[in-house]
């Protein structure tokens, strides 16, 4: 997909770059060095055509419950948001990349985090959004956001991350 | 929980009787509970420069014997009669004095950079030697695996069955944070001396497994972002990414037993299915059609069979099916989910992961999946590989917390001699190669 090395060489906006690795620990929110990056370079949080205003204002993720892949009703309002913007915004492509907790096996965990991303994919593709610009990937359970082994982590962790990137440089 | 402990009971009552009678044999059969006492002399250095290697070789086939669990080694300072020389004639009286049922003596010579051990073997109370004489080449560098072929050949007098001395394990070794752990591939003696790395850590990687004759590597990376099977050449550390097509992600791959062919689990939307794979072209036949998790298919040794998980019953169980795919039938039954099994190369037992009450257990069970056993009990313990005689059981262990960090254990087909691999760093995902030629 050549996507990838376009957004790569978009240094101009570098938090679009760097979300586009998709081998990254939970992108986007959490990431403090590509927020400040994002807030120096661009409008920030205020500009809703923004990735920091997908990833912050709108979330960039959904989380489940044990073992399962079902959308919650949470999970919707994030991704009806997730859904017009990526409308507004047709410039981006989106990767979807699903997460386990540690609670598994690696494999089923691999499994698992495609259940979860698909539910994600579909559920854009039902609003609206083209599928041509959803991908989706998982890491099972070896990208833990916390990494405490309780329910409270172990929540966090079950998530599906949509990852945005630039399509083009029109 | 309780029927760990019925099976652990049932082990000791069923530990076979030492009391001699006839030439020295240990069947292997539900475990040892006395070991068996053995004597190794310090193998005469035949020149000078021979004297530390015939020390340190001496001492990693007492280890070796000993670490099985089987054997136990009686220390020189009880010895009687010092053997001093590998051509003198054995004093049985004074090794069956001190109750050493098996005598392991030998010689070694260094020439250069060249290495060579004879060795002999004594059955103490039966006052007879135990095969003939052996020699191995090789090299001083190569000198622990010089010692482990000794150990192989002495461990195969006693037992009748192969060794795994001489093998070698592909693993994943870890550092740093849960939430920013380094991974990538290496390779160790099957004691963990010898580590070597066979890529950076540059991309998340998972899961090797050795081909059938050690020559080659599957894994799983994510160097691309999406998971993909890569084989590397052991040998070259050259990798080549599989071919898949374009979309598809590859995950969970074994090789076939003729080392030809791939079996693997492929991700489409949020459906994995179990496929087979031509490695030379690229070709590949779906195996299972099921819009449930299909993943870890492991080969029967004959070829003829796989071995699988899926959660089409609702959670994850095992189920045995033709190589070519087809109907499967459910083998396992038990509380709790069922994962990663692995069929022994003896083709008897699949060893397996299971996760039940909020633990994890490395398990055995006969293919029909009566026999069910689980070896070991913690945290996390996940993945387990098969020694090349079907013997002895590695795996990973995780601990708990934020502080959590992997490492590899082992562990008898019978439950006992449960022990760490000793390494540096973190370590997970095991996958023990054949013994080496």
């Amino acid at each position: 997909m050549t996507f990838l090395t376009k957004a790569a060489l978009l240094g101009l906006i570098v938090v679009t770059a760097g979300c586009t690795r998709p081998d990254r620990f939970g992108a986007g929110a959490d990431d403090a060095a590509a927020n400040a990056a994002a807030q120096t370079d661009q409008a920030g949080a205020n500009d809703p055509t923004s990735p920091l205003f997908f990833n912050q204002t709108i979330g960039d993720r959904v989380l489940f419950t044990v073992d399962t892949s079902t959308l919650t009703a949470q999970g919707k309002t994030i991704l009806d948001g997730q859904a017009r913007w990526l409308q507004t915004n047709a410039d981006y492509l989106a990767i979807i990349e699903g997460h386990a907790d540690e609670q598994g096996t690696r494999e089923y965990n691999i499994g698992l985090g495609f259940r979860r991303a698909n539910a994600v994919r579909e559920y854009l593709v039902s609003q609206g959004v083209p599928s041509a610009r959803l991908r989706v990937t998982s890491y099972g359970k070896e990208r833990p956001i916390q990494v405490c082994s309780e329910e409270s982590c172990y929540a966090a962790n079950r998530r599906a991350v949509t990852v945005i990137s630039i399509a083009s440089l029109s | 929980m309780k029927r760990f402990l019925i099976a652990l009971v049932t082990l000791v009552l069923a530990g076979p009787a030492l009391a001699q009678s006839g030439p020295l044999r240990l069947t292997i059969t539900d475990g040892v509970i006395e070991p068996l006492p053995f004597a190794v002399p310090s193998f005469e250095p035949e020149n000078a420069e021979a004297a530390q290697v015939a020390a340190d070789m001496t001492r990693l086939i007492a280890q070796d014997l000993s670490g099985t669990g089987l054997f136990r080694e009686i220390p020189a300072s009880a010895f009687i009669s010092a053997h001093s020389s590998f051509t003198q004639t054995v004093a049985y009286p004074d090794w069956r004095a001190i109750n050493a049922q098996a005598l392991v003596t030998g010689a070694v010579m260094v020439a250069g950079n060249q290495l060579v051990v004879k060795f002999r073997m004594y059955d103490v109370f039966s006052g007879a030697e135990m095969g003939g004489g052996l020699q191995f080449a090789g090299t001083v560098d190569g000198w622990r695996r010089m010692a482990h072929k000794v150990a192989d050949a002495a461990y195969g007098r006693i037992t009748g069955e192969g060794g795994y001395f001489d093998s070698r394990v592909v693993f994943v070794s870890e550092n740093g944070p849960k939430d920013n752990r380094q991974k990538r591939l290496a390779i160790m003696d099957f004691d963990g001396a010898n580590v070597q790395f066979l890529t950076d850590s540059s991309a998340l990687v998972l899961a090797p497994r050795f081909s059938p004759t050690g020559d080659r590597v599957l894994y799983t990376s994510f160097g691309s972002g999406f998971p993909r099977i890569n084989v590397l050449d052991v040998t070259s550390v050259g990798t080549r990414q599989l071919q898949t097509a374009e979309g598809e992600m590859a995950f969970s791959p074994r090789f076939s037993r003729d080392g030809t062919q791939v079996i693997y689990s492929l991700a489409n939307g949020g459906n994995t299915d179990i496929y087979r794979g031509d490695i030379a072209s690229g070709a590949s036949t779906r195996l299972t059609s099921a819009p449930s998790i299909e993943t870890a298919p492991s080969l029967s040794p004959d070829g003829s069979q796989i071995v699988f998980e899926s959660d089409r019953s609702g959670t994850q169980q095992l189920y045995i099916m033709s190589a070519n795919g087809g109907d499967a039938r459910r083998i396992s039954f038990g509380d709790g989910r069922y994962a990663t099994p692995v069929w022994s190369p003896r083709g008897d037992l699949i060893a397996f992961t299971k996760q039940n009450a909020g633990r994890f257990h490395i398990g055995v069970m006969r293919t029909d999946g009566s026999e069910e056993r689980l070896l070991t009990s913690s945290f996390l313990d996940e993945g387990p590989t098969w020694s090349p005689n079907g013997r002895v059981i590695m795996f990973m262990r995780e601990t708990q917390g934020a502080g959590g960090t992997s490492s590899l254990y082992s562990v008898d087909v019978s439950g006992r001699n449960l022990k760490p691999v000793p390494l540096p760093n973190g370590a997970s995902d095991p996958s023990w190669g054949p013994l080496q030629p």
